[in-house]
Order: C-alpha cells, then sequence, then structure tokens
C-alpha cells in the first residue's frame, strides 16, 4: 500500500516538476508572475489530443511540434505584450502588480479561445493504457512514459542550464539583474529566452499530464496553483527546491486522495502552503526568513 | 467637516434616498440589474478599501462573500435574520485575520497566492463537510424577504462603507495606510506596525463582502457551494474596481455600472464569451488605462489646466 502511494506520486510527481521549472523560468529568471501558465498546459493538452485523435500523431511525436510553438508564442508574448510592462514599471512591486493583471488578461483570453473551440466538455483519450507492474503492483503504462519524458527534458534543461553559455547568462540574471547587465549580458534577451523557455517546459507538462488525465478548458487555474505553490515552497528561481518540493506536493496530494477524500487535494495543497509560509517563506532550500 | 464636505453629504443622502424608489418604478428588468449593481458596488468599493491603497490584488471577494452567504444560508432558520447580519461580517473578519496573518507579514505576491485558491478552497471544505456531515450538499434558503428589500438593504450597506471609507480616510490608520502605499520602508521607520494596519484594513474589507454575501443569500432559494463560492465574482471585482479607479472612494462606482450591464448582455447574448471579455477587460485596464476611469479623467482635467493656464 505505501509503496503504491510512493511510486504513485513519484510518478504524478514528474510531470509536475516540468509545471514548476516552467513557472520558475518565467519568474525566477523574466520576472514575470505568469498567471496563465495553466492556461499553457491546458492548450498543450488539447494540441495533443487533436493532433492524436485527428492525425494519429502519439503524444511524444507531437512533443516535436508543440514545443517549438509553445516556444514561439511565449517569445512573442514576452516581446509584444511584457515587455512594455517592463519598461514602464518604476520598481518591482509595480511590475509585479502589472503583470499579475497581464497574465490574468491573458489567462481569460485563452480559456475563452478554448472554450470557444472545443466547447466546456471534458476530454480525454486512450494512449498506452495497459497496466506495467512496479513491485507487483499495476501502474499505466502511459504514467510510466509521461514520467521518463519529463526526466529527460527536466535533465535536458538542467544541461543547457549549466553547461552552456545562454543558460549561464540566464542563471546571473536569475541571481542578480544589474549585476548582470554590469558584465555584459543583455538581460532583456536572457529574459526573453528564460520566459519562451519556460512557456515550452510548462507545454510539455500539459502534453504528458493528457497522456493520462481528464482535462477540460477551465482546469488551466487548479494548475496554475500548484506551480506557484511549489515555485514558492521551493523557493523563487530555485531549481533544485523546486523538483524536491514538485514531489512533495504530488505525495501530499496522492495522500490525502487515497486516505481521506480525492475533492480535497487543495486542501492538502494549501496545508503545504500554510507551513511553508509560517516555517519558511523564503522557500525550503532558502537562508532564513 | 468643511462646507464642501457637507454639501457632498447632503447630495448623497439625497441620492440614496431616491434610489430607495427605484423597486417602485420596476419591479422587473431594472430592480434586478439594480440589486446587481449595488452588490458589486458594495463589494468592489470594499475591494478598494483595502487593494487601493497597498496596491495588493486580492482575489479573496468571492470567499468573503460565499461565507457570508452561507451564514445567512445555514443559520436562517435557527436565528433571527438580524444577528446573521452580525455575525457573517464578524466569520468574514476572523477569515481576513486568518489570510492577513498568514500572508501578509511578507510581500506581495504570496498574498495574491494564497487569495486566488482561496475561494476554490473553502468551497471544497464545505462541499466535503456537506457531503460527509449533513444531509446533502445544498441550502435551501427560505425567507419572507423579497427583492426590493433586499435592494434597500444593498444601498443602506454601500451607504455604510461610503461612510466607513471616509472615516477611514479621515484616520490614523488611513494615514498610515497612505505612507505605506507610498513607501513601506519609510512607513517602518515612522513607526507605523505595517503587517497589523494592513490586517486590520484587510478584516474592514472582509466583513463588508460577507455581509454582502449574507444580504444577497434570500435572493436564491438555493445555494449550494459551486454558486455561493463562484470565483467569477472574485475577479469582475477586480475589474470594476480597477475600471473606475481605486484613488477615490466613489471610484469603483464608476466601473461597476457600465461593466455589469455590459456583462449581463453579453452573458445573456454570448453565454460562452464572458472568459474572453473578462480577459480584454484585464487587457484594456492594464494597457491602457492603469489609473482607471477615474485617474484618466483626472490627468486630462490637470492637462487642461494646465494648458488654459499657458494660454493666459
Amino acid at each position: 500500500m505505501f509503496a503504491d502511494i510512493i511510486v504513485t506520486s513519484v510518478l504524478l510527481g514528474g510531470t509536475y516538476v516540468l509545471i514548476a521549472l516552467g513557472l520558475t523560468m518565467q519568474y525566477g529568471v523574466a520576472r514575470i508572475m505568469n498567471l496563465a501558465t495553466g492556461e499553457t498546459l491546458v492548450a498543450a493538452a488539447f494540441a495533443t489530443f487533436w493532433l492524436f485523435t485527428g492525425f494519429s500523431v502519439s503524444p511524444l511525436v507531437g512533443l516535436v511540434v508543440i514545443l517549438p510553438t509553445a516556444f514561439t508564442v511565449n517569445w512573442l508574448i514576452y516581446r509584444i505584450l511584457l515587455t512594455p510592462l517592463v519598461r514602464r514599471a518604476k520598481n518591482p512591486g509595480m511590475l509585479e502588480v502589472d503583470s499579475i493583471l497581464a497574465t490574468f488578461g491573458l489567462l481569460f483570453v485563452f480559456e475563452g479561445l478554448m472554450l470557444a473551440s472545443f466547447g466546456g466538455d471534458y476530454y480525454n483519450y486512450s494512449y498506452l493504457a495497459s497496466p506495467f507492474e512496479i513491485f507487483g503492483q499495476p501502474f499505466g503504462l502511459n504514467r510510466i512514459v509521461a514520467f521518463c519524458a519529463a526526466a529527460v527534458i527536466a535533465a535536458l534543461l538542467y544541461l543547457g542550464l549549466y553547461w552552456t553559455r545562454y543558460g549561464t547568462a540566464i542563471r546571473a540574471v536569475a541571481v542578480d539583474v544589474v549585476a548582470a547587465e554590469l558584465v555584459a549580458i543583455d538581460v532583456r534577451k536572457a529574459s526573453a529566452l528564460a520566459f519562451a523557455v519556460g512557456g515550452a517546459l510548462t507545454a510539455a507538462g500539459g502534453t504528458l499530464l493528457s497522456m493520462f488525465l481528464t482535462f477540460d478548458a477551465t482546469i488551466g487555474i487548479v494548475f496554475t496553483m500548484k506551480a506557484l505553490i511549489i515555485v514558492i515552497m521551493g523557493g523563487v528561481g530555485d531549481v533544485r527546491g523546486a523538483v524536491i518540493a514538485a514531489l512533495i506536493l504530488a505525495f501530499a496530494e496522492t495522500m490525502v486522495a487515497t486516505f481521506v477524500d480525492p475533492g480535497l487535494t487543495l486542501a492538502a495543497t494549501y496545508l503545504l502552503f500554510v507551513l511553508t509560509l509560517i516555517f519558511r517563506p523564503r522557500g525550503l532550500f532558502g537562508r532564513g526568513a | 467637516m468643511s462646507p464642501r464636505e457637507i454639501a457632498v453629504f447632503i447630495a448623497s443622502a439625497m441620492v440614496f434616498c431616491a434610489l430607495a424608489f427605484l423597486p417602485v418604478l420596476d419591479q422587473g428588468y431594472w430592480l434586478a440589474i439594480g440589486v446587481s449593481i449595488a452588490s458589486f458596488v458594495a463589494l468592489a468599493t470594499a475591494w478598494t478599501l483595502f487593494s487601493g491603497p497597498t496596491h495588493y490584488v486580492s482575489l479573496a471577494s468571492a470567499a468573503f462573500f460565499g461565507v457570508g452567504a452561507y451564514v445567512m444560508a445555514g443559520l436562517v432558520d435557527v436565528l433571527p435574520w438580524a444577528a446573521l447580519l452580525l455575525i457573517a461580517p464578524l466569520v468574514g473578519a476572523a477569515l481576513a485575520a486568518v489570510v492577513g496573518l498568514a500572508t501578509l507579514r511578507l510581500s506581495g505576491i504570496y498574498f495574491v497566492v494564497f487569495t486566488l485558491g482561496l475561494a476554490e478552497l473553502i468551497r471544497q471544505l464545505v462541499t466535503w463537510f456537506q457531503t460527509n456531515f449533513t444531509t446533502g450538499v445544498g441550502l435551501y434558503v427560505f425567507t419572507d424577504i423579497t427583492q426590493p428589500q433586499i435592494f434597500r438593504q444593498l444601498l443602506v450597506l454601500c451607504a455604510a462603507i461610503y461612510l466607513v471609507g471616509w472615516l477611514i480616510n479621515r484616520s490614523r490608520l488611513g494615514f498610515a495606510m497612505r505612507i505605506i502605499g507610498n513607501d513601506e520602508l519609510v512607513a517602518a521607520h515612522c513607526g507605523i506596525d505595517n503587517a497589523r494596519a494592513k490586517i486590520i484594513l484587510f478584516m474592514i474589507s472582509g466583513a463588508f463582502m460577507a455581509t454582502v454575501g449574507a444580504v444577497m443569500a434570500p435572493r436564491w432559494v438555493y445555494i449550494e457551494p459551486a454558486i455561493a463560492f463562484n470565483p467569477l465574482i472574485s475577479f469582475q471585482v477586480v475589474i470594476m474596481a480597477l475600471l473606475g479607479g481605486t484613488r477615490r472612494l466613489w471610484g469603483p462606482l464608476v466601473g461597476v455600472i457600465p461593466f455589469t450591464f455590459l456583462f449581463e448582455a453579453i452573458s445573456a447574448e454570448f453565454p460562452n464569451h464572458t472568459s474572453l471579455l473578462i480577459g480584454l477587460a484585464f487587457l484594456l485596464i492594464v494597457y491602457l488605462i492603469p489609473n482607471g476611469v477615474t485617474g484618466l479623467i483626472e490627468t486630462l482635467w490637470a492637462r487642461g489646466r494646465r494648458l488654459g493656464r499657458a494660454e493666459e
């Protein structure tokens, strides 16, 4: 029973990691609190569904189309919609309020467009829905494939961030914008790149989630909440913290869904959030309060 | 009080008295939209009491509203109606205190995230409680309160919110909030307990929003969590308040009236496109009128006067 819960939550946590990493790139580096992150995820889920049912493209192959599209769309959103806000902000507080309101706008526009094209119904499709045994317990093969794909993408991100010049620039901007400018990093370019990569990671999370979860046009906000709480729990801009926080959240949700009530998963999320705010407001690995 | 303030007082009192006669003229569409407008004026003005000076985007309106509605719906058979109108604001203030203590000591972003899911969290908890410990998810609200009465109750509530807002502006708390709004560090150096001031203001705001919920509850005969804790309410309140402008107490009023008509029209004609409307409204506010309509009018007014002076 316990091994069952551990495996389920690790498999779920894999995709949560991607969503949280996406938001970490966007908030931690580009300093944009993207509240439309859940809608990016749902849009990718719909795109995967459309490719799979309409053109029999498998979700993993679909990533080849979906990732570059999400990258480009998010890059354009940053350059066209968010750069004016970054320029006009007199202080970080103003940018925060403006970006919250602007991404609320995007949230509802995306949701409205998806409702208009797909309606309010629930969607799912059957892909690799055969059992696979771990520790003698059967698990959906699609969940395991999704976890492996998430691990590969997260590893690629790690390599990109720590082994390339672009990645180093992005990490420098995450630490200190002014200091990054002083060492001749084009902060605006690095921010746009981080925002676009963040969007692509979120979209990857959406594609992988759609392999085993039922979704509808309005479910985005649920994932936005999860991503936000993981990012805050892990510490803003902290990649390692986000990974561990995602696994903790998935574990807490699985525990509550198994032992209390599947309708109370948000309560579990909030409990973790409140504990973080009280004991470690700077994140799991943050220094002091 | 200055002569100008006395004049404003008398004029507002006359307007409120005149509005109280609306139900005599019409009992259909106009009364229904009047109730909508009055409830949103109360919510958006209460929202502005806190979010105006602090610039914290609160999305807890639906939570306060729903809690108030549930106090009324759940206890109306047990306690007298008037007592519930006193209990609802207390519950609202208590909820605000809990949220405030958890988040308002830290930076604004924690507050936004916490309030974003608050209505949904309480909805889940109420649903879970009702399915496990009571007979069913819904509640029936049987009272003999009619729609005209609800409208007049909301008018009184609006008047109370304006009065309290005016008193706060004159009080030490209002002065402290203006300093905090300009610069938190300066406020802290002046000896202001920033977190305490914010929490008190948030409690006042939450108490009023819960009262709106309690007053509105008899309008529906049947209440279930999905109706009372509709997250859309929070977003509508934010849009209306920002559209009008949050620098003046009467600013939200300017946003509520056109947006309510627009929203009613769109949801009647194109019920699937309300999300799109809300999204476009947010983008409009951020990109074109960041200080709201009243801020825009003030800027134009100041520019006009400067031009006038230059011509002299």
